[in-house]
């Protein structure tokens, strides 16, 4: 099981601030790509990736218990 | 002791000094970051900040961590709120002290802008006319590859 977390306009989309999924060792862009389909009205162009806090590339893995998130652009200050 | 902090409470500004305060300090540069009524036309009557805190916290503490090694001698504490605020709160104070004046002003430069690319904080504006998340406020808007760009030089 993972969790995937959502932020400011995402959560506006979907309704839902989280979410957990079964799947696991995939890698975040095709976990990206699986929201997508299941959540079309989710945008997450232009998101910085986090996986438990750290920031992380596309190709890491997400592994069971991750918690991973996409963060839109920070607009903090 | 430095402290990186998200809050939802005012943030007392006198704590964030009083807690870079050292006897090596010559010089303690204290930024405070409030919101602003009027962009251009637009008339912000009120803001909300939103923050994946826990991972913000370890930003700021990343932050602190590369002014130590850019700056040393260098302390630093920055505080963020979020919730809502209106016109004029305090949203973000940052205080550096430095052993000479020229490394508090340029390491409390670093800090707010690097706040603005890599602390996973959102700020919604509500204006006189409608309301918006904002993004994007260094224009940089692709993150090729999911991860923010290393330290600036």
């Amino acid at each position: 099981m993972i969790t995937v977390l959502f932020f400011a306009k995402q959560q506006e989309q979907i309704g839902l601030d989280k979410i957990e999924r079964a799947e696991s060792q995939l890698a975040v862009a095709e976990l990206k790509q699986k929201l997508i389909e299941d959540y079309p009205q989710l945008t997450l162009d232009h998101t910085m990736i986090a996986i438990n806090e750290e920031y992380a590339d596309e190709d890491q893995v997400v592994n069971d218990q991750d918690v991973v998130a996409f963060i839109p652009p920070v607009s903090g200050g | 002791m430095e402290f990186y902090k998200i809050t939802a409470d005012e943030i007392d500004v006198n704590q964030v000094i009083t807690s870079v305060i050292r006897p090596e300090a010559g010089a303690i540069n204290t930024f405070i970051g409030t919101v602003r009524e009027f962009t251009g036309e637009k008339q912000t009557v009120s803001l909300q900040y939103e923050a994946y805190p826990s991972m913000a916290e370890k930003q700021l503490t990343r932050i602190g961590v590369e002014i130590h090694e850019q700056w040393p001698g260098v302390q630093t504490s920055i505080v963020h709120r979020i919730g809502k605020l209106a016109i004029s709160d305090i949203a973000v104070v940052i205080a550096v002290a430095s052993p000479h004046r020229a490394e508090s002003y340029e390491a409390s430069r670093y800090a707010i802008e690097r706040i603005k690319e890599i602390v996973p904080i959102w700020k919604k504006e509500y204006w006189t006319d409608g309301e918006e998340w904002i993004g994007d406020q260094l224009e940089t808007t692709s993150f090729k590859n999911g991860v923010p760009k290393e330290e600036k030089e």
